[in-house]
C-alpha cells in the first residue's frame, strides 16, 4: 500500500512517467533499509513460505533442465499443466475451465494481477479493495490507468469485507471489486455467507469480481470459498492463483489465471507481448506438484498450524490481541495498548529487541494500530520472538496503567 | 492424539504446555495422553540424535543379511530372538526377498564388529550364512540428514 503523501516529485522531468514518479513506493522501504543495518534479527517480517519447495517438485525441474527443456512453451503455457490445472479446480472446488481457452499460466501471480487489470481497466476506472491489503493491489490499479477505492474494514469484523460497505462505495465508474481472501497482512478468510452476499453484489451491479486466491490452501479449521465456484460467479470472476505459497515455490515466480475466454483471451495478447510463456522449467515442476504435490502440502499446512495457534495465544497472552486468523501465514495483532502507531513500534522493537514484524500502515490507512507477523518460521524463533515482544511491551507499557 | 506423537517425534522435548498450544488441547489433557503412551508403550523412549563425527567418535556400522533356517512353531521369532539380544544389534527386522534377517549391528572398530559375526552370530545352529556390509559414510539416519552445511538463510528480511 502506497503511502499517503506522494514521492519526491523531483523525479517529475518527463524522463519517468508522471503515472510512476507520482507512484509512492512501497510503506516498507525506509524499515528495509533500517533493519538490513542490524544484526541477528528474528524476522517475522518474511511474506514467504520458510520450507524449501519440496523435493520431489525441485527434482522435476531439475530433470526438465537436464532433459533440455529449454524453449519457450505456448504462450499459454504447456497443455499438460493447464490440463492439471483444469482438473485441480474441478476435483477441490468444483469449478470447471476449459484448459485450452480459460487457463492462462502466467509468472506468478502478480503477472496475473497486472495483466487482468491492464486487461479490464480503461483510465478512471475504479476498482473497489478492502483496506489493508496487499500492497501490490492498489498500486497496480494505478499503474494500469485506474482508482483503487479502499473499503475500511476492522477487527470487529475480523477484517473481512461486507458487501453493504462495498455497496455504498459503487459509483458509476466502479469496474470490479478485488479481493485476496484468505488475505495478506491479517490472515482473515471469508466465509461462505459473506461471499455470497458480495456475490449477489456484483451481480446486482453488474460487476467484475478479481479474486486473487493464492492463499487458498493455507487455511486452518476453516473452507476456502472459490469464488468463481459460487453460483453465477464463473463468467463474472476472473480466478488469480499460483504455487508460490501452496507449494513453498515463490522463487519460481509460477501462477496462473483462470476465467472466462473473453477474459483469458485479452490477457493471453498482453502477456504474448510481454512474457512470451511462463519459465518452461517452473511449468515442469508445477506439474509435478499438481499431480503429486498434495501430501507435501498437508505437511506444511499441519506445521504451519502449529505455529499459528502458538503464536496466536501467545500474542493475546503478552498483551497484543489478536483475533484468530484463520488462513495464509500471518497474524495480525492490535498494538493500540503500547500507545505506539505501528511504524514507531516496529521499529522501535527491532533496535531494541531485534525482532522485525511488518507495521500495519504498510497495508493501508486501516492497518494503523496493527502489526504483521509471519508464522511461517520455526518454532523456537517464533517463541523466541515472542518472548522478547512480551520484554518489549512490558517495558514500553504506558505509566498511566 | 496422533497429532501430539508426530510433534514428540519431531522435537522430544516439546512441553506439554506447548504442545497443548499447538494442537489447541487443554495441557491436562496433553499430559495424560503422554503419560498414558509412556505407560502402555507407545512412546517407547526419548533420546537424542547425536552427531558422533563430530566429536571425532564414530562407531563402526554394518548391515548384516543373515539366512536363518526358520524353526517350526514360532517361525523366524525364535531365531530373532537368539540375535537381536546382543548389544551390538542396533536395529533387526525379517525381510522379504533373498536373505532371512536384516541387522543393523554397531561396534566400536571393524574388530569388534569381525569379532561379533564370526564368534557369535555366524557359529549359532540355525544361522545358514551371513553376508556383512559395512557402512562407509552416513547422509540421512532417521529422517535426519548428516553433512548438511549450516544452514543459511536463503529469505529476504522482508518481504510483501
Amino acid at each position: 500500500m502506497p503511502n499517503t503523501k506522494p514521492a519526491a516529485t523531483k523525479a517529475r522531468d518527463n524522463v519517468i512517467s508522471q503515472t510512476v514518479a507520482t507512484l509512492p513506493p512501497s510503506g516498507i522501504r525506509k524499515f528495509f533499509g533500517l533493519l538490513s543495518s542490524v544484526e541477528d534479527v528474528i524476522s517475522l517480517s518474511i511474506g514467504e513460505p520458510d520450507f524449501v519447495t519440496p523435493w520431489h517438485i525441485r527434482e522435476a525441474g531439475i530433470y526438465s533442465l537436464e532433459k533440455g527443456y529449454t524453449m519457450y512453451t505456448s504462450n499459454s503455457g504447456m497443455p499438460e499443466l493447464r490440463q492439471e490445472l483444469a482438473s485441480y479446480l474441478e476435483l477441490r472446488y468444483g469449478v470447471s475451465y476449459h484448459p485450452e481457452y480459460e487457463i492462462l499460466i502466467t509468472a506468478g501471480s502478480s503477472e496475473g494481477l497486472d495483466l487482468v487489470l491492464r486487461a479490464i481497466i480503461n483510465t478512471g476506472d475504479e476498482v473497489i479493495i478492502p483496506d489493508p491489503c496487499y500492497v501490490a493491489y492498489p498500486a497496480d490499479v494505478i499503474l494500469a490507468g485506474g482508482a483503487p477505492i479502499l473499503v475500511p474494514t476492522n477487527e470487529e469484523n475480523n477484517f473481512v469485507v461486507r458487501a453493504t460497505d462495498i455497496e455504498a462505495r459503487i459509483t458509476k465508474q466502479t469496474k470490479a471489486i478485488l479481493l485476496g481472501y484468505p488475505a495478506n497482512p491479517t490472515g482473515a478468510v471469508m466465509s461462505k455467507k459473506e461471499a455470497d452476499a458480495i456475490a449477489e453484489l456484483a451481480k446486482k451491479h453488474d460487476l467484475l469480481l478479481i479474486s486473487d486466491e493464492i492463499y487458498a490452501r493455507l487455511v486452518y479449521g476453516a473452507e476456502h470459498i472459490c469464488f468463481p465456484s459460487l453460483p453465477g460467479m464463473k463468467k463474472r470472476t476472473i480466478l488469480i492463483s499460483g504455487f508460490s505459497k501452496s507449494h513453498a515455490m515463490t522463487g519460481w515466480r509460477i501462477g496462473y489465471v483462470a476465467a472466462d475466454r473473453r477474459f483469458t483471451q485479452a490477457l493471453t495478447k498482453i502477456h504474448q507481448y510481454t512474457l512470451l510463456c511462463a519459465p518452461t522449467m517452473t511449468q515442469m515442476a508445477a506439474i509435478e506438484a499438481l499431480r503429486n504435490g498434495d501430501g507435501e502440502v498437508e505437511k506444511m499446512v499441519q506445521e504451519y498450524n502449529r505455529r499459528r495457534r502458538f503464536m496466536v495465544k501467545r500474542l493475546n497472552e503478552i498483551g497484543l490481541p489478536c483475533f484468530e486468523p484463520k488462513g495464509a501465514f500471518f497474524a495480525f495483532p492490535s498494538i493500540k495498548a503500547t500507545g505506539m502507531n505501528s511504524e514507531e513500534f516496529a521499529e522501535k522493537l527491532l533496535l531494541e529487541e531485534k525482532v522485525a514484524v511488518v507495521p500495519g500502515l504498510a497495508f493501508g490507512p486501516c492497518g494503523e494500530g496493527f502489526v504483521r507477523c509471519c508464522y511461517a518460521t520455526s518454532l523456537p524463533n517464533i517463541e523466541e520472538a515472542l518472548r522478547r515482544m512480551d520484554r518489549f511491551v512490558r517495558k514500553s507499557r504506558p505509566r498511566s496503567e | 492424539m496422533k497429532e501430539i506423537f508426530k510433534i514428540l517425534e519431531q522435537n522430544a522435548r516439546a512441553t506439554p504446555a506447548q504442545i497443548a498450544t499447538m494442537v489447541d488441547k487443554p495441557v491436562s489433557a496433553v499430559k495424560k495422553i503422554i503419560k498414558q503412551a509412556e505407560k502402555d508403550g507407545t512412546i517407547l523412549k526419548y533420546k537424542a540424535i547425536i552427531n558422533w563425527p563430530k566429536l571425532g567418535k564414530e562407531d563402526i556400522q554394518a548391515l548384516i543379511e543373515v539366512r536363518v533356517t526358520p524353526q517350526r512353531d514360532v517361525g523366524f521369532d525364535a531365531i530373532a530372538e537368539r540375535i537381536y539380544q546382543f548389544p551390538e544389534v542396533y536395529s533387526a527386522y525379517v525381510v522379504s526377498g533373498t536373505y532371512d534377517l536384516a541387522l543393523l549391528v554397531k561396534g566400536k572398530n571393524m574388530q569388534e564388529i569381525s569379532s561379533f559375526v564370526t564368534e557369535k552370530l555366524a557359529p549359532l545352529e540355525r544361522v545358514q550364512s551371513t553376508v556383512t556390509h559395512f557402512l562407509l559414510k552416513r547422509y540421512k539416519e532417521n529422517g535426519e540428514i548428516f553433512h548438511l552445511p549450516k544452514e543459511t538463510n536463503r529469505r529476504l528480511p522482508i518481504t510483501l
